[in-house]
């Protein structure tokens, strides 16, 4: 009873790390560049609802769609001002200018007078409820992200599928001089990525909230959202959310029944194991180059 | 205007170039030689900082800047460095004795790293990297016996057979001749074999493969290299600040280093020194400018971070090349007076391709 309890609460953590990869995944699969602001950006997310719903008193029905809207836009002004004017130099190039991106972030939020420095808590309306079944527990909070996890990677992977954009955006990943030649527009489909992925951060960090708090800190748990990418194999939107399962789990396991201190570095040791063995994830396309 | 005539092979592999550089680079050394009687105290500790973050960014942009290996863990190998002087020291070895010894574990621990190196690339090596620099600083905090922990551990004066550099000035000497050494000692391998085959990696590997480059070999060996330069950063940088604990070591650290040669400019030597003065002076900038900003601004926490963040955006977006680039066009400007042209540096507009394909 208490290892399935222990799963449970490491499927609804792998869910958040999930749902932070998912962000990576999208940006990389079109773009084919990695963006350490994901985590900033959830964080900005979750101040937004929370200036939203404190501030301006919306009810928590209205501040969801208007913070997903709020940070879409932000991220497609954030792409058009300073993604941009570096579109198709090497992909290092792109990691640097994220980490400054995110540096940034952070200190702007700490410097919102009384609320940046601060930990808050959302006032979400299924707070403090649970389901139990059996003797098991199950949080309404956790319920609540691993059904909107689930939603979310559905409908991306669909979009990734089947629509027209989805695909559009994979060949702008693959080729870009190519896509350009198909008169695909790169430009406005590269803004359309990072809107899109800033929206899915908020949502991370909408859920993540009640879970956690809200802090200026709290984009570091992206740190731990890489490795669930990466377990994932790294363009792959359900590899992403498979990885954040496993790494969850390994997580709440490894904290349960190893030694102190294990449960921290888990998630690297899995990630590095990954890497040796199937470098390209679980679900990675293996693609050769032919000559 | 200079013109170089050339009229000898060698010419072309000599250090300097002409005699306006032994003559510039001559002045430089006189000039930190004679430092600690020019410069108060403080200052001159701020110069064995940038020494010693300049000798970790010599490895870290040979890494970087010159095989085209990112490490986004680099904080890990300056840990190994530190903590295994910190545990020789303790023990009563030699200081020339404990630096080696340091310099080989983060070797050792570079090669280790590097075998995932070889068979992933690009973002998955900074993973790889990255998480490995998370398990080494959880394993300073746990291995109490060694590290002493969270708590931290107290590093001893170094000792040369007796005679212990304890004051500023003798440690200031001793990280200069450090510096001076691995400087050379990286000029000179870049223009052997060695160099030539790295730059050869970085520039494309499939082509530098069928040059009969062993991949492996010489990945494995700039790991090695690099690890060792930082483990020699984090040797001395441990004797400078005699305390060191895990929080030092950390992946903000990391960051700190790439931010330092990326700022400094990528593919240069100059550039590990520059970004060193620039991460070392940042601060004191800040601090400085800190009495004309309003309060909610100066006292934030994240002021750092947000003008750092700024100064990486800017020198990215506008100076891919980094201080060292910036410094060439002021240079090429000033030799080519009144016939500089705008467009000389201008970036060739390039289209990315998959890394998946490769």
């Amino acid at each position: 009873m208490q290892f399935v309890q222990l799963l449970i609460s490491g499927v609804s953590q792998g869910c958040i790390y999930g749902l932070i990869a998912l962000g990576f995944v999208l940006i990389y699969k079109a773009t084919e560049t990695v963006s350490f602001a994901q985590g900033e950006l959830m964080m900005l997310g979750a101040f937004c609802g929370l200036g939203l719903m404190t501030v301006l008193g919306f009810p928590f029905w209205l501040a969801v769609p208007a913070t997903l809207v709020a940070m879409g836009l932000f991220g497609i002004v954030l792409e058009r001002a300073v993604v941009r004017p570096i579109l198709g130099q090497p992909a290092f190039s792109v990691v640097m200018l994220t980490i400054g991106i995110g540096y940034v972030l952070r200190g702007l939020v700490t410097m919102i007078p009384n609320i940046g420095t601060d930990t808050h808590t959302l006032p979400v309306p299924y707070k403090d409820l649970s389901l139990s079944l059996g003797g098991l527990v199950l949080n309404a909070e956790q319920a609540v992200v691993i059904a909107a996890t689930a939603v979310l990677c559905g409908g991306l992977f669909a979009m990734f599928r089947y629509s027209k954009l989805g695909i559009a955006m994979q060949a702008a990943s693959q080729n870009q001089l190519a896509a350009y030649y198909m008169g695909i527009p790169v430009k406005r489909l590269n803004g359309l990525v990072w809107g899109l992925a800033a929206a899915v951060a908020s949502v991370a960090g909408l859920l993540l909230a009640p879970i956690t708090f809200v802090h200026a800190n709290m984009g570091f748990i992206g740190l731990k959202a890489f490795p669930a990418a990466v377990v994932g194999g790294f363009g792959s939107l359900p590899g992403a959310i498979v990885g954040g399962l496993v790494i969850g789990i390994v997580e709440s396991l490894s904290g349960f029944y190893l030694p102190e201190g294990f449960k921290d570095i888990a998630a690297y040791i899995v990630v590095l194991l990954m890497l040796m063995v199937k470098p390209n994830g679980l679900f990675g396309d293996k693609l050769r180059k032919k000559v | 205007m200079r013109f170089l005539f050339k009229t000898d092979y060698d010419q072309d592999i000599r250090l300097a170039k002409h005699g306006g550089q032994r003559f510039w680079y001559g002045l430089l050394l006189l000039a930190l030689l004679a430092a600690p009687w020019l410069v108060p105290e403080y200052w001159l500790a701020q110069l064995t900082f940038v020494l010693i973050y300049g000798i970790v960014g010599l490895g870290l942009m040979l890494l970087a800047g010159f095989t085209g290996l990112f490490s986004m863990g680099h904080a890990a190998f300056l840990g190994v460095g530190a903590y295994t002087q910190a545990a020789l020291c303790g023990l009563g070895w030699p200081f020339p004795l404990a630096l080696a010894c340091a310099a080989a574990l983060s070797a050792a621990a570079g090669l280790l790293v590097g075998l995932p190196a070889l068979r992933v690339k690009g973002i998955y090596l900074g993973m790889a990297t990255l998480s490995f620099g998370f398990i080494v600083e959880e394993v300073f905090a746990r291995w109490e016996s060694v590290t002493g922990g969270n708590a931290g551990k107290h590093v001893q004066a170094p000792d040369f057979f007796g005679w212990k550099a304890d004051s500023a000035e003798s440690f200031y000497f001793v990280c200069l001749v450090i510096a001076v050494a691995s400087t050379l000692g990286i000029l000179n391998l870049l223009r052997s074999p060695t160099g030539r085959a790295f730059v050869a990696i970085r520039d494309s590997e499939i082509s530098a493969q069928s040059m009969g480059i062993h991949l492996a070999r010489y990945k494995s060996l700039s790991f090695a290299l690099s690890a060792a330069l930082a483990g020699m950063g984090g040797a001395l940088y441990a004797h400078k600040l005699q305390f060191i604990s895990p929080d030092q070591f950390d992946i903000l650290q990391s960051i700190d280093l790439l931010l330092m040669i990326v700022i400094g400019g990528l593919g240069s030597v100059h550039g590990a020194f520059l970004g060193a003065l620039f991460l070392i002076s940042m601060p004191q900038v800040i601090a400085l400018s800190k009495d004309s900003l309003p309060d909610a601004i100066a006292q934030a926490p994240g002021l750092q971070g947000l003008v750092y963040g700024v100064v990486l955006i800017a020198f990215v977006l506008f100076e891919p090349l980094g201080l060292y680039g910036r410094w060439l066009k002021v240079r090429t400007w000033l030799q080519m007076f009144p016939f500089y042209r705008k467009g000389m540096f201008k970036r060739q507009k390039s289209f990315q391709k998959s890394d998946r394909l490769k």
